[in-house]
Protein backbone atom coordinates (compact mmCIF):
# COMPACT_ATOMS: atom_id res chain seq x y z
CA UNK A 1 0.00 0.00 0.00
CA UNK A 2 1.59 3.23 -1.31
CA UNK A 3 0.82 6.46 1.07
CA UNK A 4 -0.11 9.32 -0.59
CA UNK A 5 -2.39 12.14 0.32
CA UNK A 6 -5.08 10.55 -0.28
CA UNK A 7 -4.61 7.54 1.72
CA UNK A 8 -3.56 10.14 4.61
CA UNK A 9 -6.65 12.14 4.34
CA UNK A 10 -9.19 9.19 4.20
CA UNK A 11 -7.86 7.79 6.90
CA UNK A 12 -8.20 10.74 9.07
CA UNK A 13 -11.92 11.10 8.15
CA UNK A 14 -12.40 7.55 8.81
CA UNK A 15 -10.62 7.73 11.90
CA UNK A 16 -12.89 10.49 13.19
CA UNK A 17 -16.60 9.81 11.47
CA UNK A 18 -15.55 5.84 12.79
CA UNK A 19 -14.43 6.67 16.26
CA UNK A 20 -15.63 9.99 17.34
CA UNK A 21 -18.81 10.17 15.21
CA UNK A 22 -20.12 7.32 15.42
CA UNK A 23 -18.83 5.11 18.12
CA UNK A 24 -19.20 7.86 20.46
CA UNK A 25 -22.61 8.91 19.56
CA UNK A 26 -23.13 5.35 20.35
CA UNK A 27 -21.96 4.98 23.33
CA UNK A 28 -24.00 7.81 24.55
CA UNK A 29 -27.32 6.32 23.04
CA UNK A 30 -26.14 3.31 24.65
CA UNK A 31 -26.32 4.55 28.00
CA UNK A 32 -29.80 5.89 27.06
CA UNK A 33 -30.74 2.88 25.50
CA UNK A 34 -29.93 0.77 28.52
CA UNK A 35 -32.26 2.96 30.84
CA UNK A 36 -35.20 3.50 28.94
CA UNK A 37 -35.07 -0.97 28.01
CA UNK A 38 -34.33 -1.61 31.56
CA UNK A 39 -37.39 0.77 32.48
CA UNK A 40 -39.53 -0.72 29.51
CA UNK A 41 -38.93 -4.42 30.95
CA UNK A 42 -39.26 -3.17 34.57
CA UNK A 43 -42.78 -1.12 34.38
CA UNK A 44 -41.39 2.06 34.66
CA UNK A 45 -40.76 4.87 32.25
CA UNK A 46 -36.95 5.72 32.10
CA UNK A 47 -35.98 9.01 31.17
CA UNK A 48 -38.31 10.72 29.02
CA UNK A 49 -38.15 14.24 30.52
CA UNK A 50 -34.65 16.18 29.48
CA UNK A 51 -35.25 18.06 26.32
CA UNK A 52 -35.36 21.59 25.36
CA UNK A 53 -36.28 23.58 27.82
CA UNK A 54 -38.31 26.22 25.66
CA UNK A 55 -40.14 27.41 28.47
CA UNK A 56 -37.32 29.38 30.07
CA UNK A 57 -37.03 31.35 27.32
CA UNK A 58 -40.72 32.58 27.46
CA UNK A 59 -41.87 29.60 24.88
CA UNK A 60 -45.13 27.63 25.34
CA UNK A 61 -44.05 24.06 26.17
CA UNK A 62 -40.85 22.61 26.47
CA UNK A 63 -39.75 20.06 24.00
CA UNK A 64 -38.87 16.56 25.37
CA UNK A 65 -37.79 14.32 22.19
CA UNK A 66 -38.17 11.60 24.42
CA UNK A 67 -35.57 12.10 26.83
CA UNK A 68 -33.09 11.72 23.92
CA UNK A 69 -31.39 14.61 25.20
CA UNK A 70 -30.77 12.99 28.47
CA UNK A 71 -27.13 11.48 27.40
CA UNK A 72 -25.82 15.37 26.61
CA UNK A 73 -27.10 16.65 30.04
CA UNK A 74 -25.33 13.48 31.24
CA UNK A 75 -22.25 14.50 30.00
CA UNK A 76 -22.47 17.78 31.13
CA UNK A 77 -23.08 17.13 34.22
CA UNK A 78 -19.94 14.61 34.13
CA UNK A 79 -17.68 17.45 33.04
CA UNK A 80 -19.06 20.13 35.59
CA UNK A 81 -19.16 17.64 38.88
CA UNK A 82 -15.89 17.88 41.23
CA UNK A 83 -13.13 15.64 40.20
CA UNK A 84 -12.33 14.41 43.51
CA UNK A 85 -9.21 12.39 44.08
CA UNK A 86 -9.21 11.12 47.68
CA UNK A 87 -5.96 11.51 50.41
CA UNK A 88 -5.45 7.63 50.38
CA UNK A 89 -4.85 6.53 46.81
CA UNK A 90 -1.92 5.64 44.53
CA UNK A 91 -2.51 8.85 42.82
CA UNK A 92 -0.52 8.41 39.24
CA UNK A 93 -2.64 5.26 39.11
CA UNK A 94 -5.44 6.33 39.84
CA UNK A 95 -5.16 9.32 37.31
CA UNK A 96 -4.29 6.74 34.82
CA UNK A 97 -6.10 3.80 35.38
CA UNK A 98 -9.59 5.61 33.47
CA UNK A 99 -7.64 6.07 30.10
CA UNK A 100 -6.28 2.67 30.41
CA UNK A 101 -9.41 1.07 29.99
CA UNK A 102 -11.09 3.88 27.59
CA UNK A 103 -8.06 3.63 24.79
CA UNK A 104 -8.04 -0.12 24.36
CA UNK A 105 -11.58 -0.22 23.83
CA UNK A 106 -11.42 2.84 21.16
CA UNK A 107 -7.99 1.27 19.52
CA UNK A 108 -9.96 -2.07 19.36
CA UNK A 109 -12.55 -0.35 16.01
CA UNK A 110 -9.57 0.43 14.31
CA UNK A 111 -9.91 -2.59 12.61
CA UNK A 112 -13.46 -3.22 12.64
CA UNK A 113 -14.90 -2.66 8.78
CA UNK A 114 -17.49 -0.89 8.80
CA UNK A 115 -18.97 -1.13 5.14
CA UNK A 116 -17.63 -2.20 1.86
CA UNK A 117 -15.75 0.58 -0.15
CA UNK A 118 -16.71 3.59 -1.45
CA UNK A 119 -15.55 4.92 -4.77
CA UNK A 120 -14.27 8.52 -4.77
CA UNK A 121 -15.03 10.91 -8.54
CA UNK A 122 -11.14 10.61 -8.43
CA UNK A 123 -11.50 7.18 -8.78
CA UNK A 124 -10.02 5.93 -5.29
CA UNK A 125 -11.42 2.98 -3.87
CA UNK A 126 -11.56 4.11 -0.08
CA UNK A 127 -12.36 0.75 2.25
CA UNK A 128 -14.44 1.73 5.22
CA UNK A 129 -12.31 0.45 7.49
CA UNK A 130 -9.70 2.59 9.25
CA UNK A 131 -6.79 -0.07 9.64
CA UNK A 132 -7.38 -3.23 6.72
CA UNK A 133 -4.28 -5.08 8.48
CA UNK A 134 -4.50 -9.06 8.18
CA UNK A 135 -4.28 -9.83 12.09
CA UNK A 136 -8.00 -8.71 12.59
CA UNK A 137 -9.27 -11.00 15.39
CA UNK A 138 -5.92 -11.17 16.80
CA UNK A 139 -5.49 -7.27 16.82
CA UNK A 140 -8.80 -7.01 18.51
CA UNK A 141 -7.91 -9.49 21.69
CA UNK A 142 -4.60 -8.27 22.01
CA UNK A 143 -5.86 -5.21 22.66
CA UNK A 144 -8.98 -5.36 24.49
CA UNK A 145 -7.69 -7.45 27.34
CA UNK A 146 -5.69 -4.65 27.85
CA UNK A 147 -8.61 -2.74 29.00
CA UNK A 148 -8.14 -5.44 32.04
CA UNK A 149 -5.07 -3.24 32.98
CA UNK A 150 -6.93 -0.36 33.50
CA UNK A 151 -9.50 -2.25 35.55
CA UNK A 152 -6.84 -3.91 38.09
CA UNK A 153 -4.59 -0.65 38.04
CA UNK A 154 -7.86 1.20 39.29
CA UNK A 155 -9.23 -1.81 41.77
CA UNK A 156 -5.35 -1.36 43.38
CA UNK A 157 -4.51 2.16 43.17
CA UNK A 158 -8.19 3.12 45.06
CA UNK A 159 -6.54 1.72 47.96
CA UNK A 160 -9.56 0.19 49.37
CA UNK A 161 -10.79 -3.29 49.50
CA UNK A 162 -13.96 -3.55 47.54
CA UNK A 163 -12.51 -2.11 44.85
CA UNK A 164 -9.11 -3.97 44.99
CA UNK A 165 -11.69 -6.98 44.72
CA UNK A 166 -13.20 -6.08 41.76
CA UNK A 167 -10.00 -5.38 40.17
CA UNK A 168 -8.82 -8.97 41.14
CA UNK A 169 -12.12 -10.44 40.25
CA UNK A 170 -11.96 -8.75 36.58
CA UNK A 171 -8.11 -10.18 35.98
CA UNK A 172 -9.36 -13.91 37.07
CA UNK A 173 -12.47 -13.19 35.05
CA UNK A 174 -10.64 -12.11 31.79
CA UNK A 175 -8.38 -14.30 31.95
CA UNK A 176 -10.50 -16.94 32.01
CA UNK A 177 -12.57 -16.18 29.30
CA UNK A 178 -10.38 -14.89 27.05
CA UNK A 179 -9.33 -18.58 26.46
CA UNK A 180 -12.72 -19.74 25.72
CA UNK A 181 -12.87 -16.35 23.74
CA UNK A 182 -9.65 -17.56 21.52
CA UNK A 183 -10.52 -21.13 21.11
CA UNK A 184 -14.13 -20.52 20.17
CA UNK A 185 -13.22 -18.60 17.04
CA UNK A 186 -10.49 -20.92 15.62
CA UNK A 187 -13.35 -22.98 13.83
CA UNK A 188 -14.44 -19.79 12.73
CA UNK A 189 -11.33 -18.69 11.15
CA UNK A 190 -10.90 -22.44 9.72
CA UNK A 191 -13.46 -21.83 7.52
CA UNK A 192 -12.33 -18.36 6.60
CA UNK A 193 -8.90 -19.27 5.48
CA UNK A 194 -7.83 -15.64 6.78
CA UNK A 195 -7.40 -13.34 9.09
CA UNK A 196 -8.91 -9.70 7.37
CA UNK A 197 -12.09 -8.75 9.03
CA UNK A 198 -12.67 -7.18 5.21
CA UNK A 199 -11.77 -10.52 3.61
CA UNK A 200 -14.06 -12.03 6.22
CA UNK A 201 -16.86 -9.91 5.72
CA UNK A 202 -16.54 -10.05 1.68
CA UNK A 203 -16.32 -14.23 2.44
CA UNK A 204 -20.40 -13.67 3.96
CA UNK A 205 -21.37 -11.20 1.37
CA UNK A 206 -20.50 -13.86 -1.42
CA UNK A 207 -21.95 -17.00 0.56
CA UNK A 208 -23.86 -16.11 3.16
CA UNK A 209 -24.03 -14.85 6.74
CA UNK A 210 -21.99 -17.28 8.88
CA UNK A 211 -25.01 -18.28 10.87
CA UNK A 212 -27.20 -18.03 7.86
CA UNK A 213 -25.63 -20.08 5.46
CA UNK A 214 -28.08 -20.57 2.36
CA UNK A 215 -26.30 -19.79 -0.66
CA UNK A 216 -23.59 -21.51 -2.70
CA UNK A 217 -22.15 -19.79 -5.49
CA UNK A 218 -24.96 -17.32 -5.14
CA UNK A 219 -27.39 -19.82 -5.42
CA UNK A 220 -30.10 -20.24 -2.93
CA UNK A 221 -30.92 -23.52 -1.22
CA UNK A 222 -29.92 -26.01 1.54
CA UNK A 223 -26.90 -27.78 1.30
CA UNK A 224 -25.52 -30.35 3.36
CA UNK A 225 -22.12 -29.30 3.57
CA UNK A 226 -23.55 -25.58 4.84
CA UNK A 227 -25.66 -27.03 7.60
CA UNK A 228 -23.18 -30.00 8.75
CA UNK A 229 -21.04 -26.86 9.18
CA UNK A 230 -23.42 -24.68 10.92
CA UNK A 231 -23.49 -26.99 13.72
CA UNK A 232 -19.52 -25.99 14.83
CA UNK A 233 -20.26 -22.73 13.94
CA UNK A 234 -23.66 -22.22 16.02
CA UNK A 235 -21.66 -24.15 19.20
CA UNK A 236 -18.67 -21.21 18.63
CA UNK A 237 -20.75 -18.43 18.57
CA UNK A 238 -22.24 -19.11 22.35
CA UNK A 239 -19.15 -19.75 23.59
CA UNK A 240 -18.00 -16.52 21.61
CA UNK A 241 -20.84 -14.59 22.58
CA UNK A 242 -21.01 -15.52 26.14
CA UNK A 243 -17.12 -14.68 26.10
CA UNK A 244 -17.84 -11.01 25.05
CA UNK A 245 -20.33 -10.69 27.68
CA UNK A 246 -17.41 -12.05 30.65
CA UNK A 247 -14.87 -9.75 28.58
CA UNK A 248 -17.20 -6.24 28.88
CA UNK A 249 -18.54 -7.08 32.56
CA UNK A 250 -21.82 -6.92 31.39
CA UNK A 251 -24.39 -8.71 33.55
CA UNK A 252 -24.29 -11.79 34.26
CA UNK A 253 -20.65 -11.90 34.65
CA UNK A 254 -20.07 -8.32 36.00
CA UNK A 255 -19.10 -9.13 39.00
CA UNK A 256 -15.98 -6.85 38.89
CA UNK A 257 -18.42 -4.06 39.76
CA UNK A 258 -21.32 -6.05 41.50
CA UNK A 259 -23.37 -3.52 43.55
CA UNK A 260 -24.57 -5.42 46.35
CA UNK A 261 -21.16 -6.93 46.79
CA UNK A 262 -18.73 -4.15 45.95
CA UNK A 263 -20.38 -1.06 46.76
CA UNK A 264 -19.00 0.09 42.90
CA UNK A 265 -15.99 -2.53 42.59
CA UNK A 266 -13.28 -0.99 40.58
CA UNK A 267 -14.90 2.26 40.25
CA UNK A 268 -16.21 2.76 43.89
CA UNK A 269 -13.51 5.86 44.22
CA UNK A 270 -13.37 7.71 41.56
CA UNK A 271 -15.83 10.55 40.60
CA UNK A 272 -16.98 13.04 37.52
CA UNK A 273 -15.30 12.37 34.27
CA UNK A 274 -13.10 9.46 35.15
CA UNK A 275 -16.10 7.58 36.46
CA UNK A 276 -17.68 8.50 32.93
CA UNK A 277 -14.41 7.63 31.42
CA UNK A 278 -14.82 4.02 32.87
CA UNK A 279 -18.49 3.80 31.75
CA UNK A 280 -17.56 4.65 28.15
CA UNK A 281 -15.24 2.48 28.31
CA UNK A 282 -17.44 -0.75 29.30
CA UNK A 283 -20.11 0.15 26.52
CA UNK A 284 -17.28 1.42 23.90
CA UNK A 285 -16.14 -2.67 24.49
CA UNK A 286 -20.10 -3.34 24.43
CA UNK A 287 -19.99 -1.82 20.68
CA UNK A 288 -16.55 -3.12 19.73
CA UNK A 289 -18.07 -6.95 20.97
CA UNK A 290 -21.18 -6.31 19.52
CA UNK A 291 -19.14 -5.34 16.21
CA UNK A 292 -17.08 -8.40 16.27
CA UNK A 293 -20.21 -10.99 16.91
CA UNK A 294 -21.72 -9.26 13.79
CA UNK A 295 -18.25 -9.46 11.73
CA UNK A 296 -17.31 -12.37 12.49
CA UNK A 297 -21.11 -14.44 12.31
CA UNK A 298 -23.68 -12.52 10.97
CA UNK A 299 -22.01 -10.95 7.87
CA UNK A 300 -20.53 -7.38 8.98
CA UNK A 301 -21.81 -5.04 6.52
CA UNK A 302 -23.23 -7.44 4.44
CA UNK A 303 -26.67 -7.74 3.95
CA UNK A 304 -27.08 -11.12 3.19
CA UNK A 305 -28.16 -12.21 0.01
CA UNK A 306 -25.33 -11.78 -2.26
CA UNK A 307 -27.34 -11.32 -5.44
CA UNK A 308 -27.97 -7.28 -3.49
CA UNK A 309 -24.53 -7.27 -1.50
CA UNK A 310 -23.06 -7.31 -5.24
CA UNK A 311 -25.01 -4.99 -6.17
CA UNK A 312 -24.74 -2.65 -3.43
CA UNK A 313 -20.99 -2.95 -4.23
CA UNK A 314 -21.15 -1.96 -7.25
CA UNK A 315 -22.68 1.03 -6.55
CA UNK A 316 -20.17 4.34 -5.91
CA UNK A 317 -21.47 5.27 -3.11
CA UNK A 318 -22.86 1.81 -2.01
CA UNK A 319 -20.20 1.74 1.05
CA UNK A 320 -22.47 4.01 3.18
CA UNK A 321 -25.70 2.02 2.73
CA UNK A 322 -23.59 -1.40 4.06
CA UNK A 323 -22.28 1.16 6.75
CA UNK A 324 -25.82 1.49 7.73
CA UNK A 325 -26.88 -2.09 7.46
CA UNK A 326 -24.01 -2.98 9.94
CA UNK A 327 -24.65 -0.03 12.19
CA UNK A 328 -28.16 -1.70 12.22
CA UNK A 329 -26.90 -4.87 13.22
CA UNK A 330 -24.71 -3.97 15.83
CA UNK A 331 -27.73 -1.80 17.33
CA UNK A 332 -30.00 -4.70 17.48
CA UNK A 333 -26.43 -6.61 18.95
CA UNK A 334 -26.54 -4.16 21.80
CA UNK A 335 -29.94 -4.25 22.51
CA UNK A 336 -29.67 -7.76 23.05
CA UNK A 337 -26.78 -7.10 25.39
CA UNK A 338 -28.79 -5.03 27.72
CA UNK A 339 -32.29 -7.40 27.31
CA UNK A 340 -30.00 -10.20 28.89
CA UNK A 341 -28.32 -7.97 31.51
CA UNK A 342 -32.25 -7.44 32.54
CA UNK A 343 -33.02 -10.81 32.50
CA UNK A 344 -30.01 -12.90 34.09
CA UNK A 345 -29.05 -12.84 37.42
CA UNK A 346 -25.38 -12.87 38.27
CA UNK A 347 -23.41 -15.84 38.38
CA UNK A 348 -21.35 -16.48 41.66
CA UNK A 349 -17.86 -16.45 41.51
CA UNK A 350 -17.38 -20.07 42.02
CA UNK A 351 -19.95 -20.59 38.91
CA UNK A 352 -18.41 -18.58 36.47
CA UNK A 353 -15.02 -19.74 37.01
CA UNK A 354 -16.35 -23.07 36.46
CA UNK A 355 -18.43 -22.30 33.36
CA UNK A 356 -15.16 -20.87 32.01
CA UNK A 357 -12.50 -23.46 32.67
CA UNK A 358 -14.54 -26.59 33.27
CA UNK A 359 -17.31 -25.86 30.04
CA UNK A 360 -16.72 -23.79 28.12
CA UNK A 361 -12.81 -24.50 27.37
CA UNK A 362 -13.94 -28.15 27.05
CA UNK A 363 -16.31 -27.34 24.62
CA UNK A 364 -14.68 -24.57 22.72
CA UNK A 365 -11.58 -27.70 22.22
CA UNK A 366 -13.77 -30.11 21.04
CA UNK A 367 -15.73 -27.91 18.78
CA UNK A 368 -12.29 -27.14 16.86
CA UNK A 369 -12.20 -30.93 16.28
CA UNK A 370 -15.75 -31.04 15.18
CA UNK A 371 -15.32 -28.25 12.73
CA UNK A 372 -12.32 -29.67 11.73
CA UNK A 373 -13.59 -33.05 10.95
CA UNK A 374 -16.35 -31.80 9.05
CA UNK A 375 -14.10 -29.14 7.37
CA UNK A 376 -11.94 -32.46 6.12
CA UNK A 377 -14.46 -34.24 5.03
CA UNK A 378 -17.04 -31.49 3.23
CA UNK A 379 -13.60 -29.80 2.00
CA UNK B 1 -38.99 -28.86 67.38
CA UNK B 2 -40.12 -30.81 64.27
CA UNK B 3 -37.73 -30.65 62.09
CA UNK B 4 -38.52 -30.03 58.34
CA UNK B 5 -36.13 -31.70 55.82
CA UNK B 6 -35.68 -29.74 52.88
CA UNK B 7 -34.39 -31.77 49.66
CA UNK B 8 -32.82 -29.95 46.43
CA UNK B 9 -35.36 -29.63 43.50
CA UNK B 10 -34.18 -32.22 40.35
CA UNK B 11 -33.06 -30.17 37.58
CA UNK B 12 -34.18 -31.12 34.25
CA UNK B 13 -31.91 -31.45 31.59
CA UNK B 14 -33.03 -27.91 29.78
CA UNK B 15 -32.74 -26.21 33.61
CA UNK B 16 -28.89 -28.01 33.74
CA UNK B 17 -28.10 -26.67 30.39
CA UNK B 18 -28.70 -23.21 31.74
CA UNK B 19 -29.12 -22.40 28.03
CA UNK B 20 -32.35 -22.92 27.47
CA UNK B 21 -33.37 -21.31 30.53
CA UNK B 22 -31.87 -18.48 29.74
CA UNK B 23 -34.17 -18.09 26.70
CA UNK B 24 -37.00 -18.72 28.40
CA UNK B 25 -36.41 -15.84 30.77
CA UNK B 26 -35.41 -13.86 28.10
CA UNK B 27 -39.10 -14.59 26.36
CA UNK B 28 -40.94 -13.40 29.47
CA UNK B 29 -38.96 -9.87 30.24
CA UNK B 30 -39.39 -9.11 26.26
CA UNK B 31 -43.21 -10.21 26.37
CA UNK B 32 -43.23 -8.01 29.48
CA UNK B 33 -41.10 -5.26 27.55
CA UNK B 34 -43.71 -5.39 24.43
CA UNK B 35 -46.99 -5.03 26.37
CA UNK B 36 -45.39 -2.03 28.23
CA UNK B 37 -44.31 -0.79 24.74
CA UNK B 38 -47.71 -1.01 24.03
CA UNK B 39 -49.09 0.59 26.97
CA UNK B 40 -50.52 -2.52 28.42
CA UNK B 41 -48.68 -2.73 31.70
CA UNK B 42 -50.52 -4.62 34.34
CA UNK B 43 -52.02 -2.73 36.97
CA UNK B 44 -51.08 0.43 34.81
CA UNK B 45 -54.90 1.43 34.81
CA UNK B 46 -55.40 0.81 38.73
CA UNK B 47 -52.11 3.01 39.47
CA UNK B 48 -53.09 5.57 37.31
CA UNK B 49 -49.94 4.82 35.29
CA UNK B 50 -49.37 6.04 31.73
CA UNK B 51 -49.20 2.77 30.28
CA UNK B 52 -45.77 2.60 29.47
CA UNK B 53 -44.65 1.37 32.90
CA UNK B 54 -46.94 1.64 35.97
CA UNK B 55 -45.32 5.08 36.49
CA UNK B 56 -47.82 7.78 37.27
CA UNK B 57 -46.44 10.92 35.18
CA UNK B 58 -46.41 13.40 37.55
CA UNK B 59 -47.77 17.14 36.82
CA UNK B 60 -49.61 15.78 34.16
CA UNK B 61 -51.56 13.02 35.92
CA UNK B 62 -52.02 13.56 39.71
CA UNK B 63 -53.40 11.35 42.39
CA UNK B 64 -55.46 14.36 43.74
CA UNK B 65 -59.23 12.44 43.53
CA UNK B 66 -57.53 9.03 45.52
CA UNK B 67 -56.44 10.97 48.53
CA UNK B 68 -58.74 9.65 51.20
CA UNK B 69 -60.62 11.80 53.37
CA UNK B 70 -58.57 11.81 56.22
CA UNK B 71 -55.44 12.91 54.35
CA UNK B 72 -53.07 15.40 56.02
CA UNK B 73 -52.15 17.82 53.65
CA UNK B 74 -51.18 21.90 54.36
CA UNK B 75 -52.70 23.21 57.36
CA UNK B 76 -54.49 26.38 56.60
CA UNK B 77 -57.19 28.63 58.51
CA UNK B 78 -60.89 28.66 57.83
CA UNK B 79 -63.89 31.27 58.28
CA UNK B 80 -67.43 30.26 59.15
CA UNK B 81 -70.39 30.71 56.94
CA UNK B 82 -71.11 34.48 57.76
CA UNK B 83 -67.34 35.04 56.99
CA UNK B 84 -66.25 34.97 60.74
CA UNK B 85 -62.53 34.03 61.19
CA UNK B 86 -62.98 30.87 63.26
CA UNK B 87 -59.49 31.20 64.78
CA UNK B 88 -59.51 33.61 68.58
CA UNK B 89 -55.77 33.23 68.89
CA UNK B 90 -56.17 30.90 71.64
CA UNK B 91 -52.28 29.53 70.77
CA UNK B 92 -53.21 26.07 71.61
CA UNK B 93 -51.39 25.66 68.08
CA UNK B 94 -48.83 27.31 68.82
CA UNK B 95 -47.88 25.39 71.94
CA UNK B 96 -48.39 22.01 70.39
CA UNK B 97 -46.69 22.39 67.44
CA UNK B 98 -43.94 19.82 67.88
CA UNK B 99 -41.32 21.70 65.30
CA UNK B 100 -42.65 25.25 66.24
CA UNK B 101 -43.43 26.07 62.70
CA UNK B 102 -46.85 28.38 64.27
CA UNK B 103 -46.49 31.62 65.24
CA UNK B 104 -49.01 33.49 66.37
CA UNK B 105 -49.40 37.48 67.58
CA UNK B 106 -52.58 37.54 69.05
CA UNK B 107 -54.61 40.99 68.78
CA UNK B 108 -57.92 42.37 70.34
CA UNK B 109 -60.86 42.94 68.44
CA UNK B 110 -62.32 46.28 68.77
CA UNK B 111 -65.05 47.19 70.79
CA UNK B 112 -67.46 48.65 67.82
CA UNK B 113 -67.11 45.04 65.36
CA UNK B 114 -69.59 42.95 65.21
CA UNK B 115 -67.90 40.33 66.65
CA UNK B 116 -66.41 42.46 69.91
CA UNK B 117 -68.17 39.47 71.90
CA UNK B 118 -65.16 37.03 70.63
CA UNK B 119 -62.81 39.84 71.99
CA UNK B 120 -59.33 37.99 70.40
CA UNK B 121 -58.56 37.16 66.49
CA UNK B 122 -55.04 36.95 65.25
CA UNK B 123 -53.40 39.87 64.31
CA UNK B 124 -50.38 37.57 62.79
CA UNK B 125 -50.61 33.87 62.06
CA UNK B 126 -47.79 32.55 60.25
CA UNK B 127 -47.13 28.73 59.63
CA UNK B 128 -42.98 28.15 58.20
CA UNK B 129 -44.26 25.40 55.77
CA UNK B 130 -40.28 24.55 56.17
CA UNK B 131 -41.01 23.60 59.67
CA UNK B 132 -44.45 21.66 59.81
CA UNK B 133 -44.32 17.97 59.57
CA UNK B 134 -48.11 17.47 58.61
CA UNK B 135 -48.90 15.45 62.01
CA UNK B 136 -52.18 17.55 62.36
CA UNK B 137 -52.02 18.24 65.97
CA UNK B 138 -52.89 21.91 65.71
CA UNK B 139 -56.56 20.72 63.73
CA UNK B 140 -56.48 18.02 66.97
CA UNK B 141 -56.22 20.59 69.60
CA UNK B 142 -57.70 23.45 68.43
CA UNK B 143 -60.97 24.16 70.40
CA UNK B 144 -62.59 26.45 67.90
CA UNK B 145 -62.26 24.20 64.57
CA UNK B 146 -60.09 26.78 63.04
CA UNK B 147 -57.45 25.14 62.08
CA UNK B 148 -57.59 22.06 59.25
CA UNK B 149 -55.00 19.76 57.60
CA UNK B 150 -55.86 20.45 53.81
CA UNK B 151 -55.46 18.03 51.23
CA UNK B 152 -53.24 20.09 49.07
CA UNK B 153 -49.60 18.86 49.23
CA UNK B 154 -47.29 20.36 46.68
CA UNK B 155 -45.70 23.70 48.77
CA UNK B 156 -43.10 25.09 46.65
CA UNK B 157 -41.30 28.29 46.90
CA UNK B 158 -38.01 29.58 45.78
CA UNK B 159 -37.27 31.25 49.26
CA UNK B 160 -37.30 30.61 52.94
CA UNK B 161 -39.97 33.71 53.04
CA UNK B 162 -41.90 31.96 50.29
CA UNK B 163 -42.45 28.77 52.57
CA UNK B 164 -43.90 30.40 55.42
CA UNK B 165 -47.80 31.17 54.73
CA UNK B 166 -48.82 34.32 56.57
CA UNK B 167 -52.71 34.79 57.32
CA UNK B 168 -54.02 35.82 54.07
CA UNK B 169 -52.40 32.70 52.53
CA UNK B 170 -54.08 30.59 55.27
CA UNK B 171 -57.39 31.94 54.70
CA UNK B 172 -57.40 31.52 50.78
CA UNK B 173 -56.32 27.98 51.44
CA UNK B 174 -58.43 27.12 54.00
CA UNK B 175 -61.67 28.87 52.24
CA UNK B 176 -64.98 28.15 54.74
CA UNK B 177 -66.21 25.80 57.05
CA UNK B 178 -69.90 25.34 57.93
CA UNK B 179 -70.96 24.22 61.03
CA UNK B 180 -69.38 22.57 64.08
CA UNK B 181 -68.94 25.42 66.40
CA UNK B 182 -72.12 27.85 66.75
CA UNK B 183 -70.89 29.72 70.21
CA UNK B 184 -70.82 32.52 68.37
CA UNK B 185 -73.58 32.55 66.23
CA UNK B 186 -76.53 35.23 66.80
CA UNK B 187 -78.87 32.21 67.27
CA UNK B 188 -77.65 31.26 70.59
Amino acid sequence: MDIDLVFILSTAVKIILFTFVISLLMVAYATYAERRVSAIIQDRVGPNRTGIPLTLFGGKKDWHFFGLIQPIADGVKNLLKEDFTPAHVRKFFFWIAPALTLIPAFLCLAVIPFGSSVTLPTGDEIKLVIADIDIGPLFVFAIASLSVYGITIAGWASNNKYSFLGGVRSTAQMISYEIAMGLSIIPVLMVYGHLNLNNIVQYQAENGWLLLPLWKDGVFGFYLQNLLLWIPMFISFVIFLTAVFAETNRMPFDLPECETELVGGYHTEYSSMKFAMFFMGEYCAMIVGSALVVTLFFGGWAVGIPAVDSAISEMAWGGIIHLLVFLVKVVAFIVTFIWVRWTVPRFKFDQLMKLGWVIFFELAVVNIVIAALILFYVK
Amino acid sequence: MAIKKLTRPKLTLSEKLIFPTILKGMAVTMTHAIKSVLGKTKAAESLKGSGTGATMQYPETKWDDQLPEYYRGVPALVTDEIGRERCVSCQLCEFICPPKAISILPGEIPSDDEWAKVEKRPQEFDIDMTRCIYCGMCEEVCPEQAIFLRQDYAVTGTSRENMVHNKERLYEIGGVREGLVNKWNEVK
